[in-house]
C-alpha cells in the first residue's frame, strides 16, 4: 500500500457520499432518539396485541389519559393493561436490555464477537442453580421458597460459570476463541446434565417449574418481579462509564490495555460480576433466552462501530425492543397458546449465529 | 533520578530461569538497543521493565518506583509500549485506535494530535479505515502512532517518558523502518528514554547510543555500539563468524555475517 499516496485513497470506498451522511446521522445524533422511538412503538404494539385486543385508539382512555367513550370498556381495558400486559411489557423490556448488554460486555471481555451468555453455558449455569434451588429447597423446607431466592441462586450459578469459563479460555497470555466456544459448549452440556438429573428426581409441580426455565417464558409476569429485576438495569447504567472505555482498550488485548493504563484485573472482575448478575436476573425470571445477546450488539456494531460507551446503552434499548417484539409474537402467533420465547429467539438467532460463525471462521481458527 | 534502575533482576517461570541477575541503569533520554540470540530473555526483560510481569528476584524501578507500585493509569503516563503484534478483534477505525493513546482525554485538540501522529507514520488519510483491513505493516504503524500519542500525553503531564519497543521494525519495509527510526529519534531529542529490542544488528548500531547484549538471561555486554558489536561478542554470543566493519567517519560498526560457527545451540 505504501506505493500509493495515502492522500489519494478513498476513505470508505464502498459508501456513496449520501449513504455516508445518512450512516453518520444514524450512528451519531439520531441513534438514541431513533432507538427510543423504536422501543415506544414496540411498547404500543405490545399493549394493543393479545387475546383481548385493545385498538390503539382506546389505549389513552384505558390509561386514564383521555375521556372514555364507553366507561365499561375502558375499565376492562385498564384491567387487562395494568394487571396483565404492562407488567409483562416491563419485564420483557428489562430482560431484553439485560440480555443484550450482558452479551455486549461478554463479547468485549472475551474479545469475541460470538460470545453469548446462553450459548456458552452461563445461562444454563444460572438455570441449574435455580432448578436445584427449586428441588432441593422444596425437599429441605417442605414448602415453596420465596421467589426472591431464585435470582440470587441464578446469579450465583451464572457467576461460577462465567469465572470458570474465563479461567478455561484465557490460559497463558492469549484467549483462544475456539477454546472459549468449545469450553462453553461443555459447560452448557454439563449444566444440562445437572438439570436432567433434577428433572429425574422432581415431582410434578417442580417439573413444571423446571420446564419453564429450560424453555424460557415471560408468562406469569407481575409488577413485583419487574420491580425485583429493575435494579440490575440501574447497576448496569451506573457501571457503563467505568467499564466502557476499558472494554474498548481490552479489544487490543489485555497486555495492550494494561500498557494504556487500564487496571485490567479489576476491569475483568467487574465485567464478570456484571455479566453474571444480569444473566442470572434474566434467567431467574424468564428462563434461558438465547441469542438476544449476540444479535443485538452485532447489528448495532455494523452501524455505530464497536465503541462500548455507545454500544452498551444502545444495546439495552435495542435489546429491549427486540425481546418485547419477540415476546409479543410469542404470545399472539398461536393464541391462546404461547410459544416459549426461548424457542422463538433460538429459531431466528441460531441461523444468525451460524452466518456469523461462517464469516468469522478465520478469526475463530476453526 | 534514573529513568530506569534494574538491580539483580531475576524472572523465573515454572523453574525456568528466564532472567538471571540482570543489572543496569538507564539515564533519562538514553537510547538503548537490546540485542541477543533467540531465547536470551529480551522480551521477558521488556515485559519486566513495562510492569507486565513482576520480578521473581531483584528489582525494577521506573522513575524511582517499582512499576507495580504505580497505578496503571499513572504508569501509562510515564511509559509507553509498542508490542510486536497487536490484533484488534472488533472493527475499530484507525483514528479510534490511535485516540486510545490519549486515554480518557477527548476533544478537538486530541483529534488534531491523532491526525499529526498518523501523518508522522505516513498514514495521513487513513483515519476512517477499519484497522483490520490494513496490511500488517500498516497496522504496526497505526499502533506506533497510538504509542506516540500516549507518550506525548504523558510528556505533557510528567515530562519526557520511557518508550519500550519490541522488534518495532519487524513487519516494516525499508522506507517505513527509516521513518520509524526518525520518529523515535525525534522522541529521543525531546528527552524520551528509548529501549528497543532489535534483531538487525546494523539497525541497532545505527539507532542506539548504547547496546545491551543479552545471552541466556544474563547481560553479556553493555556499552557503545563500538564496544559491544564486534567480532568477539558476535562469536561468543551469537555463534557466528562475522566481519564487523566501520562506517567511514562515523563511530558506527556494521556487520556482515558469513557463517555459523556452531550448530544445535
Amino acid at each position: 500500500m505504501s506505493d500509493v499516496s495515502p492522500a489519494t485513497l478513498p476513505v470508505r470506498p464502498a459508501a456513496a457520499p449520501a449513504g455516508m451522511r445518512l450512516r453518520a446521522l444514524l450512528a451519531g445524533p439520531l441513534l438514541f432518539p431513533l432507538l427510543v422511538a423504536l422501543l415506544l412503538v414496540t411498547v404500543l404494539a405490545a399493549m394493543a396485541v393479545g387475546g383481548a385486543g385493545i385498538p390503539l385508539a382506546r389505549i389513552p382512555a384505558a390509561l386514564g389519559l383521555a375521556h372514555p367513550i364507553d366507561a365499561a370498556i375502558a375499565d376492562r381495558d385498564r384491567l387487562v393493561l395494568l394487571s396483565v400486559r404492562l407488567p409483562r411489557i416491563a419485564m420483557a423490556v428489562i430482560i431484553g436490555a439485560l440480555l443484550a448488554a450482558s452479551g455486549a460486555i461478554m463479547q468485549g471481555l472475551f474479545r469475541n464477537p460470538l460470545a453469548d451468555p446462553a450459548l456458552v453455558g452461563v445461562s444454563s449455569g444460572g438455570a441449574l442453580a435455580a432448578a436445584a434451588t427449586i428441588v432441593i429447597g422444596d425437599r429441605l423446607t417442605g414448602q415453596a421458597l420465596p421467589f426472591a431466592i431464585l435470582p440470587l441462586a441464578a446469579f450465583a450459578g451464572s457467576l461460577v460459570t462465567t469465572a470458570l469459563l474465563q479461567r478455561l479460555a484465557s490460559r497463558g497470555r492469549a484467549t483462544s476463541i475456539a477454546i472459549f466456544l468449545l469450553a462453553g459448549l461443555a459447560i452448557a452440556a454439563l449444566a444440562g446434565a445437572g438439570i436432567g438429573l433434577l428433572v429425574f428426581v422432581a415431582d410434578d409441580r417442580q417439573l413444571r417449574d423446571i420446564t419453564f426455565w429450560m424453555l424460557g417464558s415471560l408468562g406469569g409476569a407481575t409488577w413485583e418481579k419487574a420491580a425485583l429485576i429493575a435494579p440490575f438495569l440501574a447497576v448496569l447504567f451506573a457501571a457503563i462509564p467505568f467499564i466502557g472505555r476499558g472494554l474498548d482498550f481490552l479489544v487490543l488485548g489485555e497486555t495492550e490495555a494494561f500498557h494504556m493504563g487500564v487496571a485490567v484485573e479489576r476491569l475483568k472482575r467487574i465485567a464478570i460480576v456484571l455479566i453474571a448478575a444480569m444473566t442470572g436476573a434474566a434467567v431467574a425470571f424468564a428462563g434461558v433466552v438465547g441469542f438476544v445477546g449476540i444479535v443485538v450488539p452485532h447489528l448495532l456494531r455494523l452501524v455505530i462501530g464497536p465503541g462500548h460507551r455507545r454500544l452498551l446503552p444502545a444495546s439495552t434499548l435495542f435489546g429491549a425492543a427486540l425481546l418485547l417484539a419477540a415476546d409479543t409474537a410469542a404470545r399472539s402467533i398461536a393464541a391462546p397458546a404461547e410459544v416459549p420465547i426461548g424457542v422463538l429467539t433460538a429459531l431466528f438467532g441460531a441461523p444468525f449465529f451460524l452466518m456469523l460463525l461462517l464469516r468469522q471462521r478465520g478469526l475463530a481458527g476453526l | 533520578m534514573n529513568a530506569l534502575d534494574v538491580e539483580a533482576l531475576s524472572v523465573r517461570v515454572s523453574q525456568k530461569r528466564l532472567l538471571d541477575e540482570v543489572s543496569f541503569n538507564v539515564a533519562p533520554g538514553e537510547t538503548i538497543a537490546i540485542i541477543g540470540p533467540n531465547g536470551a530473555g529480551k522480551s521477558t526483560l521488556l515485559r519486566a521493565l513495562s510492569g507486565e510481569i513482576a520480578p521473581s528476584g531483584g528489582a525494577v524501578r521506573l522513575q524511582g518506583r517499582p512499576p507495580q507500585a504505580w497505578h496503571p493509569r499513572d504508569l501509562a503516563l510515564r511509559r509507553a509500549v509498542l508490542s510486536q503484534h497487536v490484533s484488534v478483534t472488533f472493527p475499530f477505525t484507525v483514528a479510534e485506535v490511535v485516540r486510545m493513546g490519549a486515554g480518557e482525554r477527548r476533544g478537538a485538540a486530541i483529534d488534531a494530535r491523532v491526525d499529526a501522529a498518523l501523518a508522522a507514520v505516513d498514514l495521513d488519510g487513513f483515519q476512517d479505515r477499519i484497522i483490520n483491513t490494513l496490511s500488517g505493516g500498516e497496522q504496526q504503524r497505526v499502533h506506533f502512532a497510538r504509542v506516540n500519542l500516549q507518550l506525548a500525553c504523558g510528556e505533557e503531564a510528567n515530562g519526557p517518558g520511557i518508550l519500550l519497543l519490541d522488534e518495532p521494525t519487524a513487519s516494516l519495509d525499508l522506507r517505513h523502518q527509516l521513518d520509524l527510526v526518525s520518529v523515535a529519534k525525534q522522541c529521543a531529542a525531546r528527552g524520551t528514554t528509548t529501549i528497543a529490542i532489535v534483531h538487525d544488528l546494523n539497525l541497532a548500531a545505527l539507532i542506539a547510543e548504547r547496546v545491551i547484549v543479552l545471552a541466556q538471561g544474563r547481560v553479556a555486554a553493555d556499552g557503545t555500539p563500538m564496544e559491544t558489536i564486534n567480532d568477539e561478542t558476535l562469536s561468543r554470543v551469537f555463534g557466528v563468524a562475522s566481519a564487523v566493519g566501520r562506517v567511514p567517519e562515523q563511530a558506527t560498526p556494521f556487520v556482515l555475517p558469513h557463517r555459523a560457527e556452531r550448530h544445535g545451540r
